[in-house]
This record gives C-alpha cells, sequence and structure tokens, in this order.
C-alpha cells in the first residue's frame, strides 16, 4: 500500500534495465540473452538452481562481472564501465550490496565497517557517525556491543546481520543482497524479511533479492524472477505455481515449497 | 570527487518560531544533509530558548539517518524537561522513527589500558609475555614436528606423501632456479670485481680468485641462496597455510583425521632440506662463474687457468662447509613458514601480518646460525 505511494507517478520507473544480457564461462552458457526491469519501490526475489548464474546475474549489475553481451542500466546509467570510475562511484553511492559471507572488512570493527561508506561520502563528524553506526546495527537487530568487535569474532549470521547495516549506512535507493537469510535460524530469518519489508515501504527502497528461501520468498517480494534454462521466467508467487516447466514445478510444488505456501494459505485465511 | 551531499533535492531546514517555542523542521532530511544539520543543530542551543514542540509536518523525505536527527533533537529537548507532544511527522514515517526510537543501552567505552606510566609498563609487560609465550610455543612446534617426522619415517608407507614431497622440490627447488642463478652470479662478479681492485694494489690480482672460492663456497653460496629461499618460499608457506586457515580448510582436515603435520609440514620440510643444498650448489657454481667471467675481463685469465688456480686453493672441504649448513637452514626455513601459518587467525590482515614476520624470523634465525656455525667451525678448526 505505502509502496504505492512512493511511486506514484512514477509508476514503471526502471531502476535496473537489462536487455540481452549473456553470461557464461568458457563454453558453458549461464544467461542467455536475459532481459528484466526492476521498478522503483519493487522488492524483487531472484531464485535459481545452485550454479545456475544467480550471483553472477548480481555481480554483473553491480558492474563486478563485464556481460559477453548485452547491456545493463542501473538508474539509467550503464555498469559496463570500469568500477573504479567517477561515474560508477556516483552509483555506487546510492546502491548497498550484501554479499553472501558479509564480506566485512576484516581489519575494522563492526563500527568502524559502517562508518566506511560514511567517512567516503559524508562530512560527518565522527559523533554523529557513532550514532549512525548505532542506529544501523540497531535496525538489524544487532546488540550495539557488537559494535566493538571484530568480524572474525562474529557467527555467520551476526556477520550477515552487520553486513546489511554496512550496506545500509548510505540509506540506499537500492539494495542488493545475496541469500540474506541462508545460514540464519528461523527466527532470525523472520526479523530479517520484517526488517527488508518496512525498509522498502519507508525509505521506499527497491530491492535485488538472490534466496533460496521459499519462506522469504512468499514473504517479501513483489515479483519472482526464476532463472531456468539460461532464462529469466517473472511473474508473482501465483502465476509462478502454474507454470508448466518442470524446475518450477518441482520448486514451488515440492515439499518445502508447499509447506510454505499452504501456511501463507492459511494466514491468509485466519486474516479474513 | 563524487560525494552524497552535492545532490540536488529540497534543501533540509528548521526554524525556531519567534517566541522560540515551536521548531519547525521540513524539506528533505536524508543523509546528504546531515551533516550540515548536524552542524546547526548543535549550534542551535535548544534548552535555552525553552521550545517544547516540534513540528515535523512539512518533511518531504525521511530516511534514517534524518529520522535520528530529529528523534535526537526531540530528546534532547526532553532531556531539558520540557514535554513534547506529538512531532506531527506525516503518516508514511512514522513506523520509521518508532524503528529507531528504542532506548540507548551502550555505556561509554574505556580503554583497558591505563593512561600514563602505568599503561607503558603494562604494554612492556604484554609483549614480554607474549613473546615468552610465542618462543616456548614455537619450541613445543619444533618437538612436535621433530617427532612427528621420526614417526614418519618409522611408518613411511603410511605417513610420508612422497608426491607432495616432490611438488615441493619443485615449488621450492626448480622454479627457483632462474633467480638464485642470476643472483649467485652477479655476487660473483661483485667479489671478484672488489677483490681485484682492492688486491691489485699489493700486486696479488691472483689472490681473488683463492678469496672468491673460498668466500662463495663457505659462506656467500649457501646465505645468498637460504635468504631469497626465505623470501620466496617461508613467505608461500605462511600465506598457504594462513589461507587454508581462514578458510577453515584445516578445521575440515583435522576433523576428518588428517594429521596436519603430516599433510602440510613434514612435505614441505622434506622437500626444502632436499632442495636447499642443491639449490646451494648450484649457486655455488653458478657464483664461481661470475666470478671467472669477472676475472677473464679485467684479468685476462682464461678458465681453464681460472679452474687450476681454484683447484689449489680449495679442497673438499670448503664446499661440504657450506653445504652441511644448507640442510639446517631449511628446516629453520620451512619450520617457521609453516609454524607461523598455524597462527594465522581468521582475518586477511593476520594473513599479511605473519608472513612478514616469518620471513623476518626466518632470515633472523638463519643469519644467527650462520654466525654460530662460523664460531663452531673456528673451535673445531675446520
Amino acid at each position: 500500500m505505502k509502496s504505492v505511494q512512493h511511486q506514484n507517478g512514477r509508476e514503471k520507473e526502471a531502476v535496473i534495465r537489462i536487455r540481452g544480457l549473456v553470461n557464461g564461462f568458457g563454453s558453458k552458457l549461464l544467461h542467455d540473452h536475459i532481459d528484466l526491469d526492476v521498478h522503483r519501490g519493487e522488492v524483487l526475489g531472484v531464485v535459481g538452481g545452485s550454479g545456475a548464474g544467480k550471483s553472477v546475474l548480481l555481480r554483473s549489475i553491480v558492474g563486478l562481472n563485464r556481460p559477453k553481451e548485452g547491456t545493463v542500466e542501473v538508474f539509467g546509467q550503464p555498469t559496463s564501465e570500469e568500477i573504479e570510475s567517477p561515474a560508477m562511484r556516483a552509483l555506487e553511492m546510492r546502491w548497498g550490496v550484501l554479499f553472501q559471507e558479509g564480506a566485512l572488512f576484516s581489519s575494522q570493527t563492526v563500527t568502524e565497517n559502517i562508518q566506511v561508506p560514511l567517512r567516503e561520502y559524508t562530512s560527518m563528524g565522527q559523533e554523529l557517525m557513532d550514532e549512525i553506526a548505532e542506529i544501523k546495527l540497531a535496525m538489524v537487530g544487532l546488540p550495539c556491543e557488537t559494535g566493538d568487535k571484530y568480524p572474525s569474532e562474529l557467527s555467520g549470521g551476526m556477520k550477515k546481520r552487520a553486513g546489511l547495516a554496512r550496506a545500509l549506512a548510505l540509506d540506499p535507493e537500492l539494495l542488493f543482497l545475496d541469500e540474506p537469510t541462508s545460514g540464519l535460524d528461523p527466527i532470525s530469518a523472520n526479523q530479517f524479511d520484517e526488517l527488508v519489508t518496512q525498509l522498502r515501504d519507508i525509505l521506499g527502497l527497491t530491492v535485488f533479492l538472490v534466496t533460496h528461501d521459499i519462506d522469504t520468498l512468499r514473504a517479501v517480494p513483489d515479483r519472482i524472477a526464476v532463472l531456468v534454462n539460461q532464462k529469466l521466467v517473472i511473474g508473482t508467487i501465483e502465476e509462478l505455481r502454474k507454470n508448466k516447466d518442470p524446475w518450477i514445478q518441482d520448486y514451488f510444488s515440492g515439499v518445502r515449497g508447499r509447506a510454505a505456501l499452504a501456511s501463507k494459505d492459511t494466514a491468509s485465511e485466519e486474516a479474513r | 570527487m563524487a560525494s552524497l551531499e552535492n545532490a540536488a533535492e529540497p534543501e533540509a531546514w528548521f526554524k525556531l518560531d519567534r517566541d522560540g517555542r515551536k521548531l519547525a523542521v521540513g524539506g528533505a532530511w536524508t543523509i546528504a544533509e546531515s551533516a550540515r544539520l548536524d552542524r546547526e543543530l548543535a549550534a542551535l542551543n535548544l534548552s535555552e530558548h525553552g521550545a517544547v514542540a516540534i513540528d515535523a509536518s512539512k518533511i518531504s523525505r525521511l530516511d534514517s539517518a534524518g529520522a535520528w536527527l530529529l528523534l535526537r533533537t526531540r530528546r534532547a529537548l526532553e532531556g531539558a524537561d520540557a514535554k513534547v507532544s506529538d512531532l506531527h511527522l506525516p503518516e508514511l514515517y512514522r513506523p520509521l522513527l518508532e524503528t529507531l526510537d528504542q532506548p540507548r543501552k551502550s555505556e561509554p567505552r574505556k580503554s583497558r589500558i591505563p593512561a600514563g606510566f602505568r599503561g607503558r609498563l603494562y604494554k612492556i609487560g604484554r609483549t614480554a609475555t607474549h613473546t615468552l609465550f610465542q618462543t616456548l610455543s614455537m619450541l613445543g612446534y619444533l618437538g612436535r614436528v621433530t617427532v612427528e617426522t621420526l614417526e614418519a619415517f618409522a611408518k613411511p608407507k603410511h605417513n610420508l606423501r612422497i608426491a607432495a614431497i616432490f611438488q615441493q622440490i619443485e615449488e621450492t627447488g626448480i622454479n627457483a632456479l632462474p633467480i638464485v642463478g642470476l643472483l649467485s652470479f652477479l655476487i660473483g662478479v661483485v667479489i671478484a670485481y672488489q677483490g681485484i681492485t682492492q688486491l691489485r694494489q699489493f700486486g696479488a690480482e691472483l689472490l681473488t680468485i683463492d678469496g672468491l672460492g673460498i668466500i662463495t663456497l663457505r659462506e656467500m653460496g649457501v646465505l645468498m641462496t637460504a635468504i631469497i629461499v626465505a623470501g620466496r618460499s617461508g613467505s608461500a608457506f605462511t600465506a598457504h597455510i594462513g589461507s587454508m586457515r581462514v578458510n577453515q580448510e584445516i578445521d575440515a582436515m583435522q576433523t576428518m583425521g588428517l594429521n596436519t603435520v603430516d599433510t602440510l609440514v613434514l612435505p614441505r620440510i622434506i622437500g626444502l632440506v632436499v632442495a636447499l643444498p642443491l639449490l646451494t650448489l648450484y649457486a655455488d657454481i653458478m657464483g664461481l662463474m661470475g666470478g671467472a667471467i669477472m676475472c677473464y675481463f679485467d684479468l685476462g685469465v682464461t678458465f681453464p687457468a681460472f679452474m687450476r688456480e681454484l683447484q689449489q686453493a680449495l679442497e673438499v672441504k670448503t664446499l661440504l662447509v657450506g653445504l652441511v649448513k644448507a640442510p639446517v637452514f631449511a628446516f629453520v626455513i620451512a619450520l617457521v613458514g609453516c609454524y607461523e601459518g598455524f597462527q594465522v587467525e581468521r582475518n586477511a590482515a593476520s594473513v599479511g601480518l605473519l608472513t612478514t614476520r616469518s620471513v623476518v624470523e626466518s632470515v633472523f634465525l638463519v643469519i644467527v646460525l650462520d654466525a654460530a656455525f662460523s664460531v663452531m667451525f673456528s673451535v673445531l678448526g675446520i
């Protein structure tokens, strides 16, 4: 509901626009002429089998991986440029990326990690930066003592949250999440899902969410893109359940998928 | 340079009304503006004005940095005993403020190290105990490796990884041939040149060849090779084993019941103990060749004449005195390299730190041992 308000007047503005993307290693093709639009204020979930190229797709969008063919534009700007160029820097302060293992800088404390983008792009005083770091930690559900710890002292789930806090440091318009809930306990994963939804609603965030977690998929994204046979199949969860592709059928109608979706149905009935 | 702060946005503003009772805020309170807002809000002494209300209804955009500033302002007012009623924040942004509005739990951090003289004393003590424990731990490691080596040779079929040993010999020995050869050759040229210039004053140029032969075989060949290998292979051992620790590969091996000394350390130690003497012999030959070429051009001594002169000056003993040091140096370099690799903690900085330490320590130990050998040989009269 609220997200719609954000989109008013710019309903179909594509934040990410991919045309004819081809990626592959050697003779193995990962993406075969993929087209994709991600709209402002939308959460797009991306799923696919292991090794189907979800992470490569994400890397192509943020410019870490130069595609063989095709164009990728973020906020109307191609990301195929040299990743450290000034044009890319202007983009990089408008997005935040959470990598699978958190990718925290190991020689810095969590607080210092969160302050890296603040230091780079703003002229805040140290006191305000400390406060911002603290509220970011609170936002991702970490106790503030965590701020003084080094990444090597954190558990996998905590690293992920700290990585998210760093990705959120600049209040970005676009957030890339690479398997944010894998390795989290179900309670934390639920909280994470709620957090992402909340951020989308409040800040009008656009989220590109790579995930395997079918609970996250039913709770969070507006649309889901399935990477199957080197192509993208895009739709809502209901549309995808009706898709005839065997992999998609297995994915959404397998035991785990059915259980997760069933709980959604009962939940919506209870709501009525 | 790109900065968030020159983005074109409707400016954030705040204004105290005339009697100073109400603070009106508006515009885009976002991170791009927050550094400026922070400074300006700090300059505004709110408690002085006795303001009691904040009107945030004109806020057009709010992100978490802006929301925090708003929240902090309200708290400052409440701290000054003013009862702040509603913020009149647009409905859309209320959940954000509520999310952030949690009591602050953190205590100001205190450093554990006291200031002044006691602090300095504390640091000296900490370094001293650290060094002591490190030395003890290294000795313990030496013991463990020795025991495991003996066990491995007692049951060579089971514990010796022949393929890995040969791989290490190739990596540390054969692949080092170009660099060791070139540097030894150049050192030979330099020694011969210096010898000729100095000894010419006494008309004893030909003694250069004797000096060159003795220096190269006894000291220079083995020392140069050991130092190059410490920088080249010792660092590689630490970095490799260290990265394996960072990746939890060592943990994985241990849970599979693989003995890390057998699999990682012994092949490196045995490989280097085999490779370094061979490299030393090669370095000796290259060094002598460098000297021979210098003598040919500077003194006109032909190669056969050079060899005859060498033959008179040297004994087999001279060569052996140099070569016997090589396996000892190799053992120390490999031991330190592997030991420091296992000390790596699970972060990237630690790999770099310990690799540096490994090279410094092994070069240090090589030179100290070389001095010890010299003393020992002179006492034994060799």
